[in-house]
């Protein structure tokens, strides 16, 4: 191709152009996984994301020539490569050295494709963290090996926590600056896995690594022979994913989105004659998985019936499972809408008026006891007040009584809602128990909440 | 499409036995594993669903380029047997490809859907904007979009934009808020939480949505090859009149003049993305059917808009700077 770069000039080792990957059309076939890294500003968060980046062969000529033409005007020198301007997308961010929001990257090895959030740690690091790990199978925690596990360290690792993420991975990075010294690591993996178990999660993955050397990210490394466990890309390969962790043993839950009725206008192509009384319902499987014939139960109805179809435009399916996109038909001509829960026979939450629920606010205006809230969860809005319980203390895990939390904070609330709602229990059905606060003035999201029932304050 | 099918597998795809055995190998959960491209596919039937719920009047931004082709197809699937609920808007810089302008009509008027095209010529001719002197009319697209979005009282505004194409893309939020000036404040976004979108907006703002922002391009021709969606024939190669600038072939053509030192040649090309003739380069390929462009794309070195958009070599921060004055 005539568009070739100039990227082969650069000096740096690092800046060969990719070898083509191999995974040419497998999007097909391979299976996804989502993961967010978190870590504080030194901890190498952005050498590690680079790494993986380059490493899976996902960072083109063009891009690594632009980065590398950058580290050079800001002094790197000797073909350093500064990986966070990789990541960095925002002016301010690039002008002030730091990240400010959520990035999203994409990439894939012959096995698997990844979509990762890096989350900056320091800046609102609860609003980042939240966003990057609500719809993440996995977290990566990293830390700098030398500093030992800090403050930050364990603020990140209580939220991942609290937020129920299924695979925790703590990275401790840079390992290559304690010499590799085994007996020094491994005094640091102990205080990590200390704290982790005081913040309840309860089999973190602890990966002794070094982004910039490239120890234990894409193969197991010669400098680290005592340690048995798989590199840190081997591991992201092979986690299960929280639906194929979870679509067969969860029972199953459709959060109707709108109701499809062609009567209004028919798709170009089709016969009228053929959709005349069509209705179903469509939404997106929250949980778990639904087959031709199922009693399912329909909230607010009441009524159990029958899934006589699963339609897509493909084609009608005999079974679906969570995350698929579908259209259901029932047996019985009940009302159904926009809100509608439609749950297996049995399984349908009780629906409630109050959550007793965790708290995330994000805004510095925080959340108080008495705040007139919006509450948003599946496809319902309804309107909500907040009563603040407790909060958290991150510094030393106890809860303290509170009426009001501020951004960043986190702390449990109860709120009451202007309609019953059939809201999961979080802890045990994951994002049927999430929902969403939102100011009803400005619109703004104000704070991210799970139901949590059986966990008092 | 019709409801008379067999029934399918779970992941709607048909069965291709060699990969599926691959996948089984590989996937740790193979039984009830969905592939990328359906769970990618899931999500933005999702989104698309959540918008035309909750909104008052959404449009789709509709360019005939690969990314909205597939967003539009998306949308039929979302609504399907109904036809889907709301238009397509495009704005016409007056440099398009003549194919392009072709395809998009052809297209609005094979899904049956209002199209609403708000021209750049026109403010040129009556004096509310003036060509550049670079001659690029890409960021003269700003004014007739927000016009247009606010003469049609559109409140949510489909694209095709993926995080992967850019770096300031890369953070925007799948529902990203727009001010009344169309603007987009990257440093105050909302937090996005599992999949509850918030899209409350104050009157005067809008909404744009983003359902492949998780798609990347290999993630968009795959999809695009196993649905097997028409395309405008430019992203495909074929035999053109060509001119090399700047390390990229240029059409020839009223909007893309050779200086005279330029040599005009016949040189056997394809397009990686579909913008103004004065913008958009091609690349030299020989690829001219779904497989061989998937094995280019999958092999390639060079990001589809640093391959072949004049407009993002500006500056590092060039779709930032665009995107905070309202553009796509």
């Amino acid at each position: 191709m005539t568009t070739t770069t100039t990227a082969e000039t650069a000096t740096t080792p690092e800046t060969t152009t990719p070898e083509p990957t191999t995974a040419v059309v497998d999007a097909k076939t391979k299976t996804l996984l989502r993961f967010a890294t978190a870590g504080s500003v030194d901890d190498g968060k952005s050498t590690l994301v680079g790494r993986l980046l380059h490493d899976a062969k996902a960072i083109l000529a063009d891009q690594l020539e632009a980065v590398t033409a950058t580290s050079r005007e800001r002094g790197f020198l000797g073909g350093e490569f500064d990986f966070a301007l990789l990541t960095d997308g925002l002016r301010a961010e690039r002008e002030q050295g730091i990240t400010i929001d959520v990035a999203y990257r994409y990439f894939a090895t012959d096995r698997r494709s990844f979509i990762l959030a890096d989350c900056p740690g320091h800046v609102q690091y609860t609003r980042n963290m939240v966003t990057g790990a609500t719809t993440a199978d996995a977290v990566v925690v990293l830390i700098d090996a030398r500093n030992r596990p800090t403050e930050q360290t364990r603020r990140h690792l209580t939220v991942v926590s609290r937020l129920g993420i299924r695979h925790v991975i703590i990275a401790v990075n840079k390992i290559d600056l304690l010499d590799y010294d085994q007996t020094a690591i491994e005094a640091v993996e102990r205080e990590v896995a200390d704290i982790a178990a005081e913040v309840g999660l309860e089999s973190p993955h602890i990966i002794p690594m070094s982004a910039l050397a490239g120890d234990n990210i894409a193969t197991t490394s010669d400098n680290t022979p005592w340690y048995q466990g798989p590199a840190l890309l081997d591991l992201l390969e092979t986690l299960p994913s929280k639906d194929e962790d979870t679509a067969d043993l969860e029972p199953f839950r459709l959060d109707v989105q709108t109701v499809l009725r062609p009567q209004g206008g028919l798709a170009p192509g089709l016969d009228a004659d053929d959709f005349r009384d069509y209705r179903a319902v469509a939404g997106q499987i929250t949980s778990g998985r639904v087959s031709l014939g199922d009693e399912i139960d329909v909230h607010p109805a009441g009524i159990r019936t029958r899934v006589t179809g699963i339609d897509t435009a493909d084609g009608p399916l005999q079974t679906a499972g969570a995350p698929q996109s579908v259209a259901l038909r029932l047996a019985d001509d009940i009302d159904t809408a926009r809100g509608t829960v439609i749950a297996g026979a049995g399984t349908l939450p009780p629906a409630r008026k109050e959550l007793r629920a965790e708290v995330f606010p994000f805004t510095s205006e925080g959340l108080r006891t008495g705040d007139r809230v919006l509450v948003k969860t599946g496809t319902t809005t309804v309107k909500g007040i907040v009563t603040i319980e407790t909060k958290r203390n991150l510094a030393t895990a106890q809860t303290e009584a509170a009426e009001v939390l501020a951004g960043n904070d986190i702390g449990q609330a109860t709120v009451k809602l202007s309609a019953e709602l059939p809201v999961a229990d979080f802890r045990a059905h994951g994002s049927a128990g999430a929902f969403v606060i939102i100011d009803p003035q400005s619109g703004n999201t104000l704070a991210a909440g799970i139901h949590t029932p059986e966990e008092t304050a | 499409m019709s409801i008379d099918h067999a029934p399918r597998t779970q992941t709607g795809q048909t069965a291709q036995s060699a990969q599926a055995t691959e996948a089984a190998q590989t996937t740790p959960n193979a039984a009830t594993a969905l592939s990328t491209l359906d769970v990618l596919e899931s999500e933005a039937i999702h989104i698309i669903r959540e918008v035309a719920a909750e909104f008052e009047k959404p449009v789709l931004l509709f360019s005939g380029g690969k990314d909205s082709v597939t967003v539009l197809h998306l949308a039929a699937k979302a609504f399907w047997p109904a036809k889907i609920p709301f238009g397509l808007l495009h704005v016409d810089t007056g440099h398009n490809f003549p194919e392009i302008i072709r395809f998009r009509d052809e297209t609005a008027q094979r899904f049956g859907l209002d199209l609403t095209v708000a021209k750049v010529q026109d403010y040129i001719d009556d004096g509310r904007l003036r060509e550049r002197p670079d001659g690029t009319r890409n960021t003269l697209q700003t004014q007739p979009l927000l016009d247009a979005i606010a003469d049609g009282g559109f409140d949510a505004v489909f694209g095709g934009a993926r995080r992967d194409e850019d770096k300031a893309r890369a953070k925007e939020r799948i529902l990203s808020l727009r001010d009344e000036f169309g603007g987009w404040n990257p440093s105050n976004q909302r937090p996005e939480l599992w999949n509850i979108y918030n899209g409350r907006h104050l009157p005067g703002e809008h909404v744009r949505v983003f359902p492949i922002s998780n798609f990347t391009e290999l993630d968009v021709w795959s999809y695009i090859a196993r649905e097997n969606i028409d395309l405008p024939e430019l992203y495909f190669a074929h035999e053109r009149e060509v001119f090399n600038r700047d390390n990229m072939w240029w059409a020839t053509g009223e909007f893309s003049v050779p200086r005279e030192d330029e040599d005009v040649i016949r040189r056997t090309v394809r397009y990686r993305t579909v913008g103004d003739m004065s913008c958009t380069g091609a690349v030299e390929s020989d690829a001219a059917d779904f497989d061989s462009i998937l094995a280019e794309v999958a092999a390639t070195t060079v990001t589809e808009r640093g391959a072949t958009r004049a407009d993002d070599r500006i500056s590092a921060a060039a779709m930032e700077d665009r995107k905070k004055d309202g553009y796509f």
